[in-house]
Formats: C-alpha cells, structure tokens, sequence
C-alpha cells in the first residue's frame, strides 16, 4: 500500500459503437400528435439523409453503465486534492449546481423579452457589481466564455482605446513567465508579442523596464502573483511608467484567488483584467470547461466593452445595445450564464469574511508545503510565495528522475500530479497549489507521498521512472497518438 | 559523430554541398534535445529562402522547434520520405532524414558556417 | 466558513512550524499602500438555504415554464434524466482538463465518443473536442480558412445568425479580414447562389453558410460549395440547430463544418453555457484550433486515448498557436455524448421527424415569408397587427411568442420567426394560428 491509495476493481468498457445493436434506444419520444410528413417531400429528396451511419444503438440502462463506468476511471475534487499550480482546482460547492438547476434559471430563453427575465438579469447585475468590488475596477462584462476570450476581449479593447486617441500602436509585452494563452491572444488580437527576460527573482526587472516601453508599445500583460507564486511588489511602478507613455496594463486575473480581499488590482493601476470564474470563485472544471472569463476595466475603457450592456430603466433591468463605441460582440447571447450563478452563489456563500478567509488558507497552504518540501527539492527562486510555490527536479535529475516522473509517481500515492515543466523560466518545473480547500491531514498525506518519492528517486529511480503502477492504464504512448493519429472510432473492415 | 565535410548552424542544422546544391538537415544533438520528433513541416518546393531565417519546424509532443536555413536559395526537392515517417529523423539525421536541397545562391555564405571541430566545440558547450 | 477545512489549532500549528506569529505577516511582501485595509464591501456570507431562496426568487421573477416558440440559435429541446444524472457526477464534473492521461481515460473516452458522433453526423473526417459556443466555433473557422487558403477575406451569408456575423466581425476586425455579405433572395429565404458566387474573388477564404439558416431555410449547399471551389474559397458550413443533422443531409462537399450544440442536451440557460465544434477533412487537421483526443496504446498494450497533437495550441506554441482558446466546454461536450448515446441512430431521426413534422403543422396555418424548404423554424409575415401586439396577445394566453426580426432585420419588420419542437403540443399551436386570424389578438 502506497500513501493514502488501495487498488480496487474497475471495469472495462468498450466504445459505445462497440456496444450497439440495431434497433436498440435508450430514450423514448411521446406519440406524435400532429399529422407525419414526408420529409423528402418537404425538404427535397437530396436534403434528407440516409441512416447516420455507425451512430450508437442502446439502451438505458446501458447508457448509464457506459458513462458510470467511465467515470471510474477519473481523478477528480471530489476524491482528492489536485495539486495543479495556476489552475487552481478549488472546491466545488454543491450548492452552486443546484442554484443553476433552479427550473426558472435553467429554461430562460436569451430572446424573451427583458421583462420577463428580470431574475436573470439581476443576477449579472450584481454579480458585475460584486467582481468590480473584488477587483477594484469600474465596469465588468460577463460575455467572454472562458479565461482566454477574456483576454482576448481585453486586448481588444485596450486596442480600441488607444484607435480611439488616433494609434492602436504594435507591440504586447509580455514576460516569458506568462501563460501561452498571453501571447497566443496578443496574436489573434493583431498585436507583435515582444518577450520580456524576468529578473533572477522572478520579477519584472523595474530598472530596465521604462527603456522597452516604447512609443509602440500599447500594453504590457502581467499576471499577478505570476506563473512563480511571487507577487509583483512594483506593479503600482509599472502601471506608472507604461501610463506616462501611453501604454496600458492588462492583468491576467488567473491567480487573482491569491489577492481577493487582500489587494485590488485597481488601487495598483491595472486598467484591463480578467478573471477564470471556474478558478477563483469555484465554479468546476468540467474535465475543461465550461468556464467563464469576465473582463473587467477602469472607467475609459467602459464605452468599449463588449454589446449589449446592462443598464437600468425605470426600475427594470435592460439589454442596451447602442453602444457606438463596443468593440461588438465577443459570443452569442450574453456569457456563460450558468456559471455566473454558480459564481454568484459561491460570492454569497462566502462573503467578505469568507472570501479573504480563503485567500489566507490558500497562501498558507502553499507556503506549508514549501517549508515541508523544500529539504527535499529544489527551490530555484527564494521570493515569498504566494497560494503556489515552484520547485525544479534538479536534486532529482540526478538520478535520471525527472519532474513528468515524480509527478506520475504521485498517482499511485493517491494524488493528481502537480503541474509538470510550467513555467518555462523553470526548467525541470514542479508547480504545486494546494488551495485553500485541503485540510491539513490531505497536506500532510501528499508532503509524506513527495518525500517519500525524493527517497524513491535516489534509491530506485527506475520504480519512479515508469509510475503510475497502479492505475488502470500505464503510461501512454503520446508520441504514437502524434505520429500516426487516430481521432475518431471506425469499424473494422 | 559530426560528419568533417559538412558545415553547421549554431541552431543545430547542418549542410553538405554538392556542385551548387546544399543538402540541408538537423544535427544529432538537435534530435536528441527534441526527443521523439513526431511531425516535420516541410517548405514548398520553389519557396526562397535566406540563411537565418525559418525553413519549415519539427515536431515534438510538446514542443515546435523552427528551422532556420543555412543557406540562401532556391528550395528544388523535399524529403516527402519524412511526412510519413518523421521518426527518421530520431533514426538518421546525418543520412536519410535530409530535409531539403536548396540551390545555392550565394556560396560564400558558407563561411558564415561552424566546421565540424567548431560545432563539437559547441554542442560540449551547450551539453 | 463551510468551504474551508481547518480548524483555528490547525492554522495556528501551521503557522508555528513556518514561524510566524499570525497570518498577517503572509503578506508582508505585498506593499502597505496597495493592501485594501477594509473588508470588501460585500453582503455577509450566507447560509447555503439562503443562497438557494434568493435564487428561487430570482428563477420566479422569470417567466418560464410556459409554451415557448422562440428559436434562434437556443432551443427547448427534451432532455432525458440520464444526461444530468451523469454528467454531475463529481468524477466528470470536478475533473481537470485531462493532461494526465493514467487517470483521466473516463472523459478522454468520452470525447473520443464525442469527436467519434460529431463526424458521423457531419461526414467529416475529424472533430475537435468542442469550442465555447457556435457564434465563436464559426469565427475560428474563417480564421482556420484563412490559413489553410492563405486569403485574405471571408463571404458570409446575410441568413446567418446575426449574432454569429456581428462575433465573426469582432475576430476579424484586427486581423484585416474583410466580410462581404451575400444577400439572400427575398422569395425563398436561402442565399442567392448567383449573387453570392459574384461575390468572391481569389482573395476569398471562405463563403460560410449556415443551414438550416437564420431564417430556418435549408441552404442549397452543393450549388454554394461548388461555387466556392470554383473560386479557389472553402465552403464553411455552419448551424445552430444541431437536432437538424438527425434528417438533413450532411454537404460532402464542405470543407469545415463549424455549429452549436445546444440542442444536445442543454437547457436555454439565458445564453449558455453552450458548446461548439468545428469538424473538417483529414488534411487540414493541423489547422484545426482546439482540443482533440486521439486513441494510443499504454505500456501494457491496452487501448488508451490522449490528447494529441497539441503543438498546434497556445501552451506550446504560443503566439504562433492556431487559436488562443484553453478552456473549451467538455462538460457540455459529454452532456452531449450522452445525449446522442441515449437518443441513438433511431432516436434523433424520430425527434428531427417530429420537429419537421410539428413545424410544418402549425406553419401550414400560418401566412410564411419565405417559399424555401425549412426545418423547425420559419418566418411569418404579421399581415394585421405588429408582431410585438402578436407577441403580447400570445402573453396574455401564456404563451412565449416569436422573435421579431426587425431588430436585425429591418426589411422584416412586419415578420417573426417562430420555432417548433417537439415540446410544443398540438394545441398550442392552435392557439397560436388563432391569434394571427384577423382580430386574433384582441
């Protein structure tokens, strides 16, 4: 037995193609009572199709085996802690599912007329009035549908403004500590990314950072605390300097969990920022959405917000879409409704005392397992963390173990991996943030499963090398599914 | 290890040259550092290209590595051998993982390249 | 506070074995003027009953529950118990986007499931593991155009969802593409093939349709395709009505298939959470923006699935990535695997057979704009009263009317577009054809 891990039986499953059998369903329609009609007289001949080929055949109770079955086979926040730096794997209240489940929430249709929404749209209402209090910004759109459309909502306003004062300049800045997804979206937002070198602590170097704002530079993207855990200590400087030349700051929002109720980054300068509502206000991942991404921005950057706008009439919450200046729509409709009610819950549940009470568990956590670990792994950067602290397998390397191996290895002690070689200015990375939701037995379970495999790593490096050992499937061959890939199901011939 | 009549990049390619042909390619040591390469994007037969700037890239699971031409010219053939088989270029780089012939435009620029001594120099460097 | 696991000893002896006296001193790095200094000006937190009676509140202030015929881009479709049941499993619903292969094999089947249905349905070759919504699915796919053609500019029929074109012009707008429209012929509600064909040159990407479209007029595709490859575009075919692919006739010759799939299994939910897709031929799959799932083997040998060819994305290649989307919507995804699981091959071509046959029920009573064949949806000409006293004579019945298209449509302002499901019952519908009688809605 290994940590706080036993095996069990899980069953196999085949594909549901595999399964099927003609003629078989699992769901049954009422008698229609209208008159049938002859689709291929309706609709021409050549506009229907024949059968949807290889489309499943089953019935209930094998849909639900199928997918139960499946189930089994994941890691999730319901089992165990999920170790996962920068994607802040919170908790995930109950609660906010059945907020969204409400039956008058769930079956609102976007085009009904606002007076017969109100409900809804009183809930966008304070949710924005809640994250401008949180953020300390001024205005909030919920439209963007995940952490990246944020972004990228942002960098298109920042665009718009600086069109609007006749340049919308060239270039992005962006750290080499960021996520991928900064540069990714300075690109699709028309921007040149230039990279900028983090000094050895990790930070924006302040000294050399006036001399590459240059009159081409329309914005420099920060995430604070960054990709390391480490808190800008000269954002207020930065937002001065890139402000005295025009520029703007955008913040990605994605590790605004380690601010909430302690610092707002308003008060520091920020103009544009964007929050991961599936990460800081525990709305689930899903295995990867949905998310939701609001952008949030200083009073000048208002008229550009993404259309239509709230606004209040009488009394009644209304959709205003004369926004001349909107930089348009970013998404159909009006945002990932149903994960702003879970948000919104989450906000309610916790209330001031509640959120900073978790920002604080958070930060503590992360700075336990540093203290606890950092005799057993290396520790490249010394700033004080944040809610993440990032070691490198260097100690480890040694041996021929690897991050990618120590983080396998953790499976079979019961825990999802940390995140494995991110960020890129640390090489060898382990990124490990707890969150404020593990107790402390599940922080100690993990700390004795990560010493217990630094020893592994020095006596039996090869016990280490090929983890997981206890999992249904071993390790897969990644570079196989790349070379030669097969990305749908066929029958065989 | 490194062939002594072709000459290098300081980014890990390679050229052997032959009458006004360059036979162009990616080191040992680059396919050791990509590991499994699992894709390579060739240029288009006819495409221009100048020495330092990108080629085509190779493919890893997790990363892209561009390659950037040794030499200027014209690219006249590809080795289409490598779209179905890019784990050649783990196997043989020096040899049948080439990945392009480009006719020479200006071989002086030959002389902006490492030798083979120069090149072993950097990789123990690097390594 | 109820989401936090510790206890005051525990926080205390935590803060013992970092030495330090209190949890202050945790942020001493942060500077003394940019800490707020004040509790957030929040309302107290409140206990998960509270939370839940303001949101009941809230869901009453709506009107919901009633016959609905509004369409457009978000549909009452039924949606069997089995896919809530599941999805909201905590191992699908707090699961992390499955990097981890060994222990995420439950959803990586699943989506391979899903890529598996999606192209079945469409005929194409392959699928991505989902896009945030259709509008945005359609947008990435004239940007996938773009690159795959190395053109420069996008057709767009005026009969795709408004909402749609105005995303496609915001992702357009800094990146130099030009939208031209093309119109639709006002007898039958479809694109002109003629006109639109006039309109692309050897800058055109991409001509993107949508079918059924806006109007919920089934598109000629083959004529629309062949006129796009005559000029060297791609044909894009889009649609936000995905119960539609269970009867109507996938296009062979499109190029990128690029939808909606909130008719699998979602709820309205005012607007989302939804889930898109974008499905294509084998060749351009490295143009292909997000997630995809491909089938390995594990060291043992045994079946495996995994995400692959992730060079293509942002956390690799960063600003050459083909999109910036991270997050998609796997949930929605597997809702929607589940869905069609459930409903199966017979299943769905029923519930498109009954959506068809109900539309046309209640449309054979009806004045219709346009003469094209249509699917579940059609536009209506209000000949004797304006179709907000239409919609608000239909309130007083309690009934949730149409959508009046002048809003998009200003040549439609005496029209509305009605959508029927199979949700809608035979009488409603007779008590909608009686309001449009002349003196109906009085």
């Amino acid at each position: 037995m290994t940590g706080k891990a036993r095996s069990h039986i899980v069953q196999d499953e085949p594909l549901v193609f595999e399964i099927s059998a003609p003629g078989k369903r699992g769901c049954q329609l009422p008698p229609l009572d209208v008159p049938a009609v002859d689709a291929a007289e309706v609709l021409g001949a050549a506009n229907v199709r024949r059968e949807i080929e290889g489309f499943p055949e089953l019935s209930e109770v094998e849909v639900v085996r199928h997918f139960t079955r499946l189930s089994t086979w994941n890691y999730a926040i319901d089992l165990g802690m999920y170790p996962l730096g920068s994607c802040t794997m919170k908790y995930n209240p109950r609660a906010n599912e059945a907020a969204a489940s409400v039956e008058g929430l769930l079956w609102a249709h976007p085009y009904q007329p606002e007076e017969t929404v109100q409900g809804c749209l009183e809930i966008m209402a304070r949710l924005e009035r809640a994250l401008a209090e949180i953020t300390g910004m001024d205005a909030v759109s919920l439209q963007p549908a995940a952490g990246a459309h944020g972004e990228l909502s942002g960098i298109l306003l920042i665009r718009a403004l600086l069109a609007s004062r006749g340049n919308p300049r060239r270039k992005i800045l962006i750290p080499d500590s960021a996520h991928g997804t900064n540069p990714a979206t300075a690109a699709i937002a028309g921007y040149e990314v230039e990279n900028i070198r983090s000094n050895e602590r990790g930070m924006i170097d302040i000294e050399a950072f006036p001399s590459l704002v240059t009159e081409d530079v329309a914005a420099l993207m920060i995430t604070n605390p960054n990709t390391l855990g480490v808190f800008e200590v000269n954002i207020a400087r930065i937002a001065e300097i890139l402000h005295s030349k025009g520029a703007l700051l955008y913040m990605d929002g994605a590790n605004m969990n380690a601010l909430v109720g302690i610092t707002r980054p308003g008060d520091a300068g920020v103009d544009v920022l964007h929050l991961n509502l599936h990460k800081t206000f525990s709305t689930p991942h899903g295995g990867g959405g949905p998310g939701s991404g609001p952008v949030a921005v200083k009073k000048e950057l208002e008229p550009f917000l993404p259309k239509p706008r709230l606004k209040q009439v009488n009394g009644q919450w209304r959709w205003d879409y004369d926004r001349p200046q909107s930089i348009g729509r970013v998404r159909a409709f009006y945002g990932n409704f149903g994960v702003l009610v879970r948000a919104l819950a989450y906000i309610m549940a916790c209330g001031p005392e509640g959120l900073r009470a978790a920002t604080v568990d958070a930060v503590l956590n992360s700075n336990y397992v540093r203290k606890k670990l950092e005799p057993y792994y290396d520790l490249p950067h010394k700033e004080p963390s944040m809610h993440e602290c990032v070691f490198s397998d260097r100690r480890q390397a040694r041996h021929g173990v690897r991050t990618m191996d120590i983080a396998k290895r953790l499976i079979d002690y019961g825990f999802h991996p940390y995140t494995v070689a991110f960020p890129l200015i640390v090489p060898g990375a382990l990124m490990i943030e707890p969150t404020e939701s593990e107790s402390l037995r599940e922080l100690d379970l993990f700390i004795e499963a990560m010493i217990a495999i630094a020893r592994e790593a020095e006596e039996n490096p090869e016990l280490v090398r090929t983890a997981p050992h206890t999992t249904r499937t071993s390790r897969v061959d990644e570079v196989t599914a790349a070379r030669k890939p097969i990305l749908r199901w066929r029958p065989e011939r | 290890m490194y062939p002594e009549d072709f000459k290098y990049t300081r980014e890990h390619e390679w050229v052997k040259v032959e009458g006004d042909v360059g036979v162009v390619g990616i080191t040992f040591y680059a396919q050791q550092a990509l590991g499994d390469i699992v894709y390579v994007d060739l240029p288009k037969v006819g495409t221009r290209v100048e020495q330092g700037k990108p080629l085509g890239s190779v493919e890893s699971v997790k990363a892209v590595s561009d390659i950037y031409a040794p030499v200027s010219g014209e690219v006249i053939e590809v080795n289409e051998a490598l779209v179905e088989k890019p784990e050649l270029l783990n196997r043989d780089p020096h040899g049948a993982a080439w990945l392009a012939k480009i006719r020479l435009n200006s071989p002086e620029e030959l002389n902006n390249l490492l030798d083979a001594a120069q090149y072993q120099a950097l990789v123990a460097e690097e390594s | 506070m109820r989401f936090l696991p510790k206890s005051d000893a525990e926080r205390r002896q935590m803060l013992e074995a970092l030495g330090l006296e209190s949890v202050e001193e945790l942020f001493a790095q942060i500077p003394p003027e940019l800490r707020l200094g004040r509790p957030l000006a929040l309302e107290p937190g409140r206990s998960e009953f509270e939370v839940l009676e303001f949101m009941r509140a809230c869901g009453r202030q709506n009107k919901t529950g009633l016959p609905c015929f509004l369409g457009a881009g978000a549909y009452y479709h039924y949606r069997p118990v089995v896919v809530e049941t599941l999805a909201s499993r905590g191992e699908f619903l707090t699961a992390y986007t499955p990097y981890q292969a060994e222990i995420s094999q439950g959803l990586l089947t699943a989506i391979f499931e899903f890529q598996t249905m999606i192209c079945q349905l469409t005929g194409m070759d392959v699928a991505n593991a989902s896009m945030y919504d259709g509008s945005t699915a359609m947008a990435e796919a004239a940007l996938m155009a773009r690159r795959i053609t190395g053109r420069e500019h996008v057709v767009v029929a005026a009969s795709v969802h408004p909402e749609y074109r105005e995303v496609l012009r915001t992702y357009a707008h800094n990146q130099a593409i030009r939208i031209r429209e093309a119109p639709y012929d006002p007898e039958s509600g479809a694109v002109n093939v003629r006109a639109a064909a006039s309109l692309l040159d050897d800058n055109t990407a991409a001509l993107i349709i949508q079918s059924p479209n806006f109007f919920g007029v089934v598109e000629p595709l083959g004529e629309l395709a062949e006129a796009a490859h005559a000029a060297g575009a791609l044909l894009i075919h889009a649609f936000s009505e995905a119960v539609s692919l269970g009867l109507l006739a996938p296009c062979e010759q499109a190029d990128i298939v690029a939808g909606e799939l909130q008719s699998f299994a979602l709820p309205p939910s005012y607007g989302g959470p939804y889930a898109g897709v974008i499905a294509t031929r084998e060749k351009f799959v490295r143009q292909l923006p997000g997630r995809l799932v491909g089938q390995t083997t594990d060291t043992r040998g045994n079946r495996a699935f995994c995400l692959t060819l992730a060079t293509r994305e942002q956390h690799i290649r960063r600003e050459k990535a083909t999109s910036n989307i991270c997050t998609n919507q796997a949930l929605v995804a597997l809702m929607a695997t589940i869905f069609m699981t459930a409903y199966g091959k017979q299943g769905l071509r029923e519930l498109a057979e009954q959506n068809l046959a109900k539309a046309h029920y209640l449309a054979a009573r009806l004045p219709l704009r346009f003469r094209g064949p249509f699917f579940n949806e059609f536009v209506v000409r209000c000949e004797a009263q304006p179709p907000e006293a239409i919609n608000r004579a239909l309130a007083g019945r309690n009934i949730i009317g149409g959508l009046p298209l002048g809003r998009f449509y200003p040549e439609l302002s005496d029209c509305m577009l009605l959508c029927v499901t199979e949700m809608i019952r035979r009488e409603d519908m007779d008590r909608v054809a009686e309001v449009f009688q002349p003196g109906g809605a009085a």
